[in-house]
């Protein structure tokens, strides 16, 4: 097989894997009868065609940076975390918890504290999953299922019966306190001027990007970053040249869980303020596949995420205005980890015949 | 708790138990070639929706039975050709087509009927009925065996007998003929049977088909057997309890006919939370049966029931040449 250029290999094998996850998606709207272009504009007008439609995608891109660093934190050390959706729901039983405990008096005092606990219990969530690789190699991947419909049922049973006030019916807890609702980007000085309506994007955007920095900080120019991404390149070499396999599961792990966990203060305290029951919506998974989609590099995933918060507000726009039923999204999320996280193979096979005779021009 | 009761549930733990049973074998023969599949679940919804949407259109589940084996097929030979022909990650490949299957099901069915992503609900000849096996009544008057025999055993859809019979079956194959041999040694070392001349690539991509079939037993049991007809995401992560159970099995088939029946025990019981009361004096939430078949899947993970070691040339594609 040719190896290419790392421009191609950075840059056009992800394009390439979403065109044709978006030329499969177009095929399946087309055999069901619908009109893939005007799908397509539906999506783009209440996705991204105004200021107001830009709130929401934002919103839904902001968690998924944080899920999206989760994964991508774990990948590099071989692990691979499908227990983010588990991770973010206990986060959100965290910022709850905070949000309920005190009256607080102002966001800035509360949403510190909340994302302690947000940070905590994803972290906690992470760690039974991660204890058990480390010292038992009971597989990861697995455990984590496991564990997020552990947290499912967790969950339920904590609203149902410990968490929801006497005489409300439905599974939720009680409203937060006034203090701890976060500025939206409506209400912020300066970019209330662009977004004039109330939007879901609030102030955790920011904090996602700051995380964003700190996780490539991390991996790329820490020491423990490197014995992160040593560890997953070779987990013999890595141990051989004295770096921890435990600490090191633990250590990625935790932090993966704690930026799962933290995408609960966006939509637990930011959006509804209160804690629903399934109030991740399935960003856990969707994490996934923004971490495949950025190339496990923090520059990538906010991209990536902003992409799928397009898709998730594009597709809810469509079942709001078409008859194309809300699950084409899973269809379109669905067909870009296949595309780009499993037929990877492939496309790079597909590129390389593209490649060879220029290379084989360039050395003679 | 009589002895009525129990029946009850015991008949309601087959039912159960049987979509279990067959994901679990059909993950069996996939994962004991090396081949990890997360996707039993997508491959289910699929045939569940498939067998659906074709029984309620041709009024014959037999065809039906087709469709939702042929769904599933589809479903497995795009994880073989992503996991063996492209060496993809099998995990990712999984995940990616249970999200696949999990919206297109719906999409599927809401073109096809346009009655909120489920099919027409199905009856008569549409749908698998239960058969009452040779002398049920005869021996129904034996105390304990009699109504045992009658209310427990008889009185299933023929895909809960032909489920219990794939497990002798798949124990045969794997244990007794050379295919099972070689299926077996291509999960654990398939450098090894590429020596011998034998073709990796044809055997695991056999384990694949034969997964797709089984998974579309499975499903076309779920819409047309336990249930008449599909509804969106019908399987409620039943293919997740199946892999569970087949770890918990440790890759065995006997095992993982105890295993899934177990599960399915647990999941007749949280039916009847009075029972649960009644017997044992303390109320158990319902939420904690449920996530009980998770918590007993990682205390084995976690080797507490013997350790559970996987086929070691699992999840991992086979270069042949370098």
């Amino acid at each position: 097989m040719t190896r290419l250029p790392r421009w191609a290999d950075l840059v056009l094998v992800p394009l390439i894997s979403l065109l044709l996850a978006a030329i499969f998606s177009a095929i399946v709207l087309l055999a069901i009868g619908q009109s893939p272009m005007e799908a397509m504009k539906v999506m783009v007008e209440g996705a991204v065609g105004s200021p107001y439609a830009w709130g929401y995608t934002l919103y839904y891109a902001t968690s998924f940076i944080f899920t999206g660093l989760a994964v991508t934190v774990a990948f590099h050390g071989s692990l691979f975390n499908i227990g983010g959706e588990g991770q973010a729901q206990l986060g959100g039983l965290g910022v709850a918890l905070v949000c309920l405990s005190i009256n607080w008096p102002h966001w800035a005092l509360a949403l510190p504290a909340a994302m302690i606990g947000a940070a905590l219990f994803g972290a906690a969530w992470a760690a039974i999953p991660a204890y058990l690789q480390a010292k038992r190699g009971s597989h990861i991947v697995i455990t984590t299922i496991m564990f997020n419909y552990i947290a499912s049922a967790l969950m339920i049973y904590l609203l149902v019966n410990v968490l929801r006030p006497a005489g409300q019916m439905d599974p939720a807890s009680a409203n937060f306190p006034e203090g701890t609702a976060l500025p939206t980007l409506h209400e912020i000085p300066g970019l209330s001027l662009i977004f004039t309506k109330q939007v879901p994007a609030n102030v955790t955007f920011f904090i996602a990007l700051i995380c964003a920095y700190l996780v490539w900080v991390l991996l790329w120019r820490t020491r423990l970053g490197y014995e992160i991404r040593a560890f997953g390149k070779s987990e013999k070499a890595a141990a051989y040249a004295g770096i921890s396999p435990f600490r090191i599961i633990m250590v990625a792990m935790l932090i993966s869980g704690g930026l799962s966990g933290l995408m609960a203060i966006n939509n637990v305290m930011g959006e509804s303020g209160r804690l629903l029951q399934n109030a991740s919506e399935g960003a856990g998974f969707i994490g996934i596949a923004v971490a495949l989609m950025g190339r496990n590099h923090p520059v990538g995933v906010i991209l990536a995420a902003i992409l799928f918060g397009f898709l998730f507000q594009g597709g809810a726009e469509l079942g709001l205005w078409t008859s194309i039923p809300i699950e084409l999204r899973t269809v379109v999320q669905g067909l870009v980890i296949l595309f780009t996280g499993a037929l990877d193979q492939m496309v790079r096979m597909m590129l390389g015949l593209v490649f060879r005779p220029s290379l084989a021009k360039g050395a003679a | 708790m009589d002895y009525d009761t129990l029946l009850q549930i015991l008949g309601a733990s087959i039912r159960f138990g049987t979509p279990l049973l067959l994901a679990c074998l059909a993950g069996l023969y996939s994962e004991r070639a090396g081949i990890f599949d997360i996707g039993l679940e997508g491959k289910m919804l699929m045939a569940a929706m498939s067998t659906g949407a074709v029984a309620a259109i041709t009024g014959s589940v037999w065809i039906g039975l087709l469709a939702g084996i042929a769904g599933s097929l589809a479903f497995a030979l795009v994880h073989g050709m992503a996991s063996i022909t492209f060496r993809g990650n099998q995990l990712i490949s999984g995940v990616a087509l249970n999200f696949v299957a999990s919206g297109i099901t719906v999409l599927i069915a809401q073109a096809l009927f346009r009655q909120g992503g489920r099919t027409p609900p199905l009856s008569g000849e549409g749908r698998f009925n239960p058969i009452t096996l040779p002398f049920a009544e005869a021996l129904s008057s034996v105390p304990l065996f009699g109504p045992f025999y009658a209310k427990v055993l008889s009185g299933h859809v023929i895909l809960v007998y032909v489920a219990f019979l794939l497990v002798p079956l798949t124990w045969w194959v794997l244990y007794r003929t050379r295919f099972g041999l070689r299926l077996r040694a291509v999960g654990e070392n398939p450098a090894s049977v590429d020596t011998a001349g034998v073709s990796v690539v044809r055997l695991r991509f056999s384990a694949v088909i034969i997964t797709g079939v089984l998974c579309g037993l499975a499903g076309a049991y779920m819409s047309a057997g336990l249930q008449a007809g599909f509804g969106r995401e019908m399987t409620a992560g039943r293919g997740y309890i199946a892999l569970a159970a087949l770890i918990f099995a440790k890759w065995r088939p006997w095992a993982a006919l105890w295993a899934t029946m177990l599960f399915g025990f647990l999941s007749a019981l949280s039916l009847r939370p009075d029972v649960i009361s009644n017997t044992i004096g303390i109320d158990i939430p319902g939420p904690a049966l449920d996530a009980l078949p998770y918590v007993l899947t990682v205390l084995a993970l976690a080797g507490f029931v013997g350790r559970a070691i996987p086929p070691r040339a699992g999840g991992e594609p086979y270069v042949k040449e370098r």
